[in-house]
């Protein structure tokens, strides 16, 4: 229902309002070129579709969990916990039949080993997994944008300490980092989100400081020093803009790997534990079950497998559509 | 005359590279008066740009003001002082960095660059930078900002500046957008502005343009400039006084009238001689021969003296400081060539020697034709 009419609204701005009026030369920044650029290629515009319908079901989910209290999960399937009593377990989905039973309208994707709903527990795992991804990244992000750029601009040995530090962090292998990280903080998923993050920072980092180190010595970034604008200003509001392309490309590159990573520290028992419905969670339970029940750890599978797809996708495109090189 | 606006005494600027050390700049003095015009006449790489940085102390690692002072209007922009342990510090009334950022540069000396291309951010529209800087350096509100910086737009001849406040860098022309970075430099009022090659980039009607436009904006706000260019008929054009560099030293300095009619260094005559003028063909073209040498290991002696064609043994030798030669009465006419009998060195006596200019070893090289500068 609702997830029908996300789909047909994500539909409407196809390709037939391209027009956009008469010629007109365009500044080949900015977020309204992005977004027209966006809109004229195909792959960047498929991935904008899976984010956007993926962020819509994780904004659903949370608006059913923090404003509505599970009134619509509950309403419409069924909850275990509320009636004991019919507790039926490890269900295959609607038309299918397996060695616990026959496939039930009321649980569409079937039940889990605790007779949980399956497709209730993959749209409550979306939210997740994309505040997860989000947050890494934006944890990443902004202390690589902090770090590269004070270390781009400012150079000589503010610039070879922290691009020593950042990259005793890369040298690390990431996983090993982040589960160090959460032995030592705890093992929850707010621990592994900013673990993720952190290994994130040198990423960023290094891209940043690449732009910064180039864009310094523009003309524009000497004029505004010239005019005697502030070192703060001159990197947020001068250089930092003018790398605007290629650092979102990374990030929502980004975005779809750290969802991964997180989902593999979940399945290892790091990041969410039960009964918290994350999708790495899913996958670790669901792995007594494989053979009688293999849907079970289908569906979180595949919603993991389009979700970060969906991200690259978008991060392929959008560096083809934000490629001066490449002319539309 | 009364105190100069901005004095620039022996100022030395350096660089370290892996290589050794690049006197860019390497003990200039001028000053500039109250609306005045200086050219900084020079070839690519005389060290003007530095210079001007040096100014605004904008050079950046690994360069380095090693020597010198600048004063502007009574203060000290620039000085050193030796301290109790023999090392050399900064005087303690030099201006602070931060004293410098929101006091000095900007608004009140602003600086024009080069390329216009390159000078506006192309992330935001013209009217916003425009408005910023006034906004920094002004102390004005976003909207009275907006206001003004579009009476600079219309003051600079940009036509329906409510409209183009608007547009981005890349949709105006180069003319425009140098009327643009003019603007931005008038906008705070300056009393000195520094003009790097501000029309090198741009075609030559757009450029006598500008010209005329500075002219008469300096008329109306009595701005001071100083004109860094190395095109000799921009000089003539608009400069009251000119200072011409060599390899890191300011080897003429004169009125613009004295400096063309009575020439006193080689270099200068020679800028001149290859000037493309309508009543010379290509072949007429004096060029200066060969290129200037590296200011990491400049020639002793004169430091023009290779490329001379006057140089004799002497100019290996001595090396000239730069001396006043103006009669009595006259305007003052520095020139640093031991020619001049007020040196006293033996020019006359001494041999001449065969430099690239006077034929010699590159004899081969004028004969193809060589190049323009």
């Amino acid at each position: 229902m609702s997830v029908n009419s996300a789909t047909s609204d994500d539909d409407t701005p196809d390709d037939g309002d391209e027009s956009g009026g008469p010629e007109e030369v365009e500044a080949r920044v900015g977020l309204r070129y992005t977004l027209k650029q966006v809109r004229q290629d195909t792959t960047a515009r498929i991935g904008t579709y899976i984010v956007g319908f993926m962020t819509f079901v994780a904004v659903f989910a949370a608006f059913d969990y923090y404003v509505l209290d599970y009134a619509i999960a509950e309403a419409v399937l069924y909850n275990p916990e509320t009636d004991p009593e019919n507790v039926r377990r490890l269900l295959p989905p609607v038309g299918m039949e397996n060695q616990f039973g026959q496939g039930v309208m009321a649980h569409p994707l079937g039940t889990d080993h605790r007779g949980r709903d399956l497709l209730s527990r993959t749209i409550y795992g979306t939210r997740i997994a994309m505040t997860v991804g989000f947050l890494a990244t934006a944890i990443g992000l902004g202390g690589g944008t902090v770090i590269g750029a004070v270390s781009g601009y400012y150079g000589g040995w503010i610039d070879d300490v922290l691009q020593r530090v950042t990259e005793t962090i890369y040298a690390i292998p990431f996983l090993v980092l982040v589960i160090a990280f959460m032995t030592a903080f705890g093992r929850n998923l707010t621990f592994a989100m900013i673990g993720v993050g952190i290994t994130a920072v040198p990423v960023f980092n290094r891209l940043i400081r690449s732009r910064v180190v180039s864009i310094r010595e523009e003309d524009y970034v000497e004029a505004a020093r010239a005019a005697g604008v502030k070192d703060r200003n001159i990197i947020f509001r001068h250089i930092i803009p003018n790398s605007f392309a290629p650092v979102l490309v990374q990030a929502t590159l980004q975005v779809g790997v750290s969802i991964l990573i997180v989902a593999g520290l979940s399945f290892l028992g790091f990041g969410a534990q039960p009964p918290t419905p994350s999708w790495g969670q899913m996958l670790s339970a669901s792995r007594g079950y494989m053979l009688p029940a293999p849907t079970f750890s289908i569906f979180p599978g595949i919603a993991i497998l389009i979700t970060v797809i969906g991200f690259n996708i978008l991060g392929d495109g959008l560096q083809d559509a934000l490629d001066p090189r490449i002319n539309n | 005359m009364s105190e100069p606006l901005l004095s620039v005494r022996d100022l030395k600027t350096q660089f370290f590279t892996e290589d050794g050390t690049v006197r860019a700049v390497d003990g200039i003095s001028f000053d500039v008066h109250e609306g005045e015009i200086v050219g900084l006449v020079g070839e690519s790489g005389a060290g003007k740009s530095v210079a001007t940085s040096s100014i605004l102390r904008l050079v950046d690692s690994p360069g380095e003001i090693v020597g010198g002072e600048i004063e502007f209007k009574g203060e000290t922009i620039f000085g050193l002082e030796e301290g109790d342990d023999g090392e050399l510090r900064p005087r303690d009334e030099m201006l602070t960095e931060e004293e410098m950022r929101k006091r000095i540069r900007g608004r009140e000396i602003a600086i024009i660059f080069q390329d216009p291309m390159e000078s506006l951010n192309p992330v935001f529209t013209v009217g916003g930078q425009l408005r910023e800087f006034i906004e920094i350096n002004r102390d004005l509100g976003a909207e009275e900002a907006k206001e003004e910086a579009i009476d600079m737009l219309r003051e600079v001849g940009i036509p329906a500046p409510e409209s183009r406040y608007d547009e981005y860098p890349h949709q105006f022309s180069g003319g425009m957008r140098q009327r643009v970075l003019i603007a931005m430099a008038l906008a705070c009022q300056p009393d000195l502005i520094i003009a790097d090659e501000p029309t090198t980039a741009l075609d030559v009607t757009v450029e006598g343009e500008i010209l005329e436009m500075v002219t008469e904006l300096q008329d109306k706000y009595d701005t001071s400039f100083i004109w860094v260019t190395h095109d000799m008929s921009v000089v003539a054009e608009i400069c009251d006084r000119v200072n011409v560099m060599y390899l890191g030293e300011i080897i003429e300095q004169a009125e613009v009238d004295d400096l063309f009619h009575d020439t006193k260094h080689p270099y200068t005559s020679a800028l001149l001689d290859s000037m493309p003028r309508p009543d010379r063909t290509v072949d007429e073209l004096r060029p200066i021969q060969g290129v200037m040498p590296e200011a990491i290991d400049p020639p002793a002696g004169c430091r023009f003296h290779s490329r001379c064609p006057e140089a004799r043994e002497v100019c290996r030798e001595v090396h000239p400081e730069p001396r006043e030669l103006s009669d009595e009465g006259e305007a003052p006419h520095t020139a640093a060539c031991v020619k001049h009998d007020a040196f006293g060195v033996g020019y006359d006596e001494s041999p001449p020697i065969e430099t690239e200019a006077t034929g010699g070893f590159s004899a081969g090289f004028t004969e193809t034709g060589g190049e323009a500068e």
